[in-house]
């Protein structure tokens, strides 16, 4: 579908502008758009859950902590552009995109050996969520197969991810508070 | 060709996404540029693994109750990325609190300024906090 290509598209021309814009309230603007334009791809992959979930805490919450940050700290990037420094700059600029860019190419090398998108003989699709599919309703009785698996088959998994949100807050209040000398 | 490309663009433009939110995670010397490469990062990894549960014709992962041979997508990649997407969340809310940190100690976010103060001053970078 066309829609679905232009989606993605847009979704990298957000990239490069969130990393690109030198103002970071811009840079944060646009990666909440990135998250919504994120969420909406999400949803044309049927992934109804995980979409609202990120429209809410990619889009949300991410957007709120950066210009919580920025409004503690300074809103432009400054540009590295010391006239004794400059060479060593563009070197180093050089030197990361061959980094990237070599990355990027072993990726696009291990994706042939892929099963296509969508595919419907994929072994993601037919080794082990038929079993999930067809008894869900059965052991659990929910018809939203993803909540059944979330807080049921693998429960003790969500109350890890709690604990994870709990040391997060725990390390955020000691790194914020107020110290007294 | 045009069946491998048909077959694997997708995954094509996650990689590039991938190697946007790389590229500034290493090159930018702004910290939260840096946090805003690793949001990128983390979210292209996101839309691979809900990518791989998409199957052909399928419907969302929600049964169709008393209706035979519905087809639905793999609803396991759903269940992971649900947990990763908090725990990024987390990670981001500790790395932006670090970069606050930073900036009381240092005065500055970039870098190398930061380095710089670093190597100039005898101090520890303990005994440069701004009271």
């Amino acid at each position: 579908m066309i829609i679905d290509f232009l989606l993605l598209l847009f979704l990298v021309i957000c990239a490069i502008g969130a990393v690109y814009f030198k103002d970071l309230l811009s840079s944060t603007m646009i990666l909440c758009v990135y998250s919504l334009v994120m969420a909406l791809v999400w949803a044309r992959l049927n992934a109804v859950d995980v979409a609202i979930t990120e429209a809410a805490v990619g889009a949300g919450i991410t957007t709120v902590l950066l210009i919580a940050a920025l409004s503690r700290t300074k809103r432009g990037e400054e540009v590295r552009s010391q006239k004794s420094e400059k060479k060593s700059i563009t070197v180093h600029s050089l030197f990361s995109l061959l980094i990237v860019i070599a990355t990027g190419a072993v990726l696009v090398y291990g994706t042939v050996d892929m099963p296509d998108f969508a595919d419907p003989e994929a072994p993601a699709a037919i080794h082990v969520s038929p079993r999930y599919i067809e008894k869900t309703y059965e052991e659990v009785g929910i018809v939203n197969i993803v909540t059944a698996v979330l807080a049921d088959y693998r429960g003790f998994d969500t109350l890890g991810e709690v604990i994870v949100i709990f040391a997060a807050g725990i390390c955020v209040i000691f790194l914020l508070r107020k110290r007294v000398y | 060709m045009i069946e491998l490309i048909a077959g694997k663009y997708n995954y094509w433009i996650y990689i590039t996404l991938m190697m946007i939110g790389f590229y500034a995670m290493i090159e930018k010397g702004n910290l939260i540029k840096k946090i805003i490469g690793l949001n990128i990062f983390q979210t292209a990894i996101f839309l691979f693994y809900i990518s791989i549960s998409k199957v052909e014709g399928g419907t969302a992962p929600i049964l169709i109750l008393g209706k035979e041979a519905v087809v639905y997508d793999n609803p396991l990649p759903h269940v992971l990325i649900l947990t990763a997407i908090v725990v990024g969340v987390s990670v981001t809310a500790v790395a932006i609190a670090l970069v606050i940190r930073i900036y009381e100690s240092f005065g500055t976010v970039e870098e190398e300024e930061i380095l710089n103060i670093m190597k100039n001053s005898s101090l520890k970078p303990e005994e440069n906090i701004k009271t």
